[in-house]
């Protein structure tokens, strides 16, 4: 056996849909993930989390504001690669529904996004940072997903 | 005790769902400021439906959160049909009640066993227990086991565990086949054993933080269900589920991108320690032959106990589960074109995994929405979490606990309530005012 591929996986402004699925795929995969992933930054399944460097960051959610922007520049700075995961990462949406509200509907809003110093408009990833890969859906495509994956673990044998 | 004074800061905590912060400030030893900060930034969904047909926005509402999004699916339905005067068919409540009890399970696992479990075994992660053949290893296999079995059954039910496609408003749209839930009955059973097992480690937890005067409320019914008519509270009374949102009183918190709620003047508390404080006698007649003597401590004042009440529900959930599939008959069903809105505006209330979960919507004469209202279960809970992770704090002082310990014992406590941050934070509200 090789080195393990060192993961981190962040979420932005999003509803956590392709971080649920990536938990129930666990289901399946956890003892083998286990031996060949290193889980050094996981939110949802640790505490005691490390900052990078990732051979490897998955990114899910769209950028609301400065502070989710700098976080994903960081992540960036620390990850040889990043994927963008499920549909906000990607494509923005549903998280932008906002930057399509209608003049009143953004005169409502308005207050908040001063109060929360969010984004006029919501962003996607390749927005804000490069992405290596993509994996679209809402929420993500699972198969996608093990491809993508799979395809980096033949990569860190090698 | 510590004289010092200092800060706690807890930036994103861990092992739950979404993104919240906590400020503790510690004053000559004495907790003076608690601030639970919901950090999740808005998505504004009570504005995004307005405009957008009643009939499809569940498909929207299902996106607020990724973890109870069956939870939204079915309030937000049950809701739209109140507005067009429907009444669901006897099978589409029977599968209605299929996908929750799958979610329930499914939701409840992920929260107990990956999120609490390592805190009672000492450990920071499910990732840390052993690969040899423990007791712990055996753990996790039972634990990915119970998890996918709630997985699968919400998969088979609603076409899919995360925003199912299948439930819509007047019925389903697909029907499961009786074959492919029959054949998941062997391994729920299965999966009952493990769910068992679980139940006998919370309740051997010693983890402990008391809140006698503390108000319960939930959902009552007969069948111990998360769909019902009617709310009931700890304090002996009942109320139409309609009138609920009439005794809510909105704390704005400035620093919190989610509301927090008063019930007739008071803070309260909802979920699954609610439940069974409530109405744990309805539960099925087998889950509570088999878990009676772990039933005893139930009502209980003390907020652990919400894991050992969730780690009941799931074998309730199964029970109920096979119960329903033996009965079912898969009759073909084709939802009902409804045209005309009968009223405009309507009102659903189910229990999600974290407690009440009311949606109130409007519409005008053609059934587009002109007004949402939610009323989400962390955001009810929000107030309490914040005073008792003071009082848990304070408790530890007087100890004389180290700030490691006592970061540890506050993490603790906030994940026993199983917040859901993605959830409490889709609001529209610009009164900024601080908080009495």
């Amino acid at each position: 056996m090789g080195e393990k591929l060192s993961i981190g996986w962040f979420t932005f402004t999003c509803c956590e849909d392709s971080s649920i699925l990536f938990v129930e795929l666990l289901n399946d995969h956890f003892f083998e993930w286990k031996k060949k992933i290193e889980f050094k930054h996981c939110k949802m399944l640790k505490t005691k989390n490390v900052m990078g460097p990732f051979d490897v960051a998955f990114i899910e959610g769209a950028i609301s504001n400065d502070e989710e922007a700098n976080e994903a520049k960081k992540i960036r700075s620390l990850s040889k690669k990043v994927i963008a995961i499920g549909s906000c990462a990607c494509s923005g949406s549903p998280s932008n529904q906002r930057n399509y509200f209608s003049p009143e509907q953004k005169a409502r809003i308005a207050p908040l996004l001063e109060k929360f110093k969010l984004f006029g408009e919501v962003k996607r990833l390749d927005q804000v940072i490069t992405i290596d890969g993509r994996v679209d859906g809402c929420p993500m495509d699972e198969k996608k997903f093990l491809e993508v994956l799979n395809t980096l673990l033949e990569e860190v044998k090698e | 005790m510590h004289k010092e004074n200092f800060e706690i800061t807890l930036e994103n905590i861990s092992k739950i769902e979404g993104h919240a912060d906590l400020d503790i400030k510690v004053k000559e030893g004495l907790v003076e400021d608690v601030r639970l900060r919901i950090t999740e930034n808005k998505r504004f969904f009570t504005e995004a439906v307005r405009g957008k047909p009643a009939k499809a926005v569940h498909q929207i509402v299902s996106r607020i959160c990724g973890t109870c999004s069956i939870a939204h699916l079915t309030a937000c339905i049950e809701t739209v049909e109140d507005i067009y005067g429907h009444e669901p068919s006897e099978q589409t409540l029977l599968l209605r009640h299929l996908l929750l009890y799958g979610l329930n399970i499914r939701d409840h696992a992920m929260h107990l066993y990956l999120f609490c479990l390592p805190d009672l075994f000492g450990k920071d992660s499910i990732l840390d227990f052993p690969d040899d053949d423990s007791y712990e290893h055996e753990l996790v296999h039972r634990a990915l086991d119970v998890k996918s079995t709630g997985n699968k059954l919400s998969i088979i039910v609603g076409g899919r565990a995360v925003h199912s496609p299948f439930p819509v408003v007047g019925g389903w749209i697909k029907v499961p086949k009786k074959e492919e839930l029959k054949a998941l009955i062997p391994e729920l059973k299965k999966a009952r054993t493990d769910a068992m097992e679980f139940v006998k480690i919370f309740y051997d937890c010693q983890f402990k933080l008391d809140n006698p005067n503390n108000e319960y409320i939930a959902l009552k019914n007969d069948d111990f269900s998360y769909l019902g008519k009617q709310l009931c509270s700890t304090e002996k009374y009942c109320i139409p589920k309609e009138q609920f949102v009439s005794h809510l009183e909105q704390k704005v918190i400035p620093y919190s991108q989610a509301l927090g709620f008063h019930f007739s003047g008071k803070p309260y508390i909802v979920g699954a320690l609610a439940r069974m404080n409530l109405n744990g006698n309805s539960m099925h007649a087998q889950t509570r032959k088999d878990l009676e003597e772990y039933m005893k401590v139930f009502p209980s004042s003390n907020i652990f106990h919400n894991n050992l009440a969730q780690a009941i529900e799931i074998v309730n959930c199964i029970d109920r589960a096979i119960e329903l599939i033996e009965k079912y008959e898969e009759k073909p069903e084709k939802p009902p074109v409804l045209l005309k809105p009968v009223k405009q505006e309507g009102i659903g209330v189910i229990e999600a995994p974290r407690g009440t979960l009311y949606y109130h919507l409007k519409v005008d004469e053609i059934g587009k929405i002109t007004y949402a209202n939610l009323v989400i279960p962390t955001a009810q809970n929000q107030i309490m979490i914040e005073r008792n992770s003071g009082r848990i704090v304070q408790a530890c002082l007087d100890q004389e606990k180290g700030k490691e310990i006592i970061q540890h014992e506050i993490e603790k406590l906030i994940r026993a309530y199983d917040p859901c941050m993605s959830c409490a934070t889709h609001f529209l509200k610009i009164n900024w005012k601080e908080r009495e």
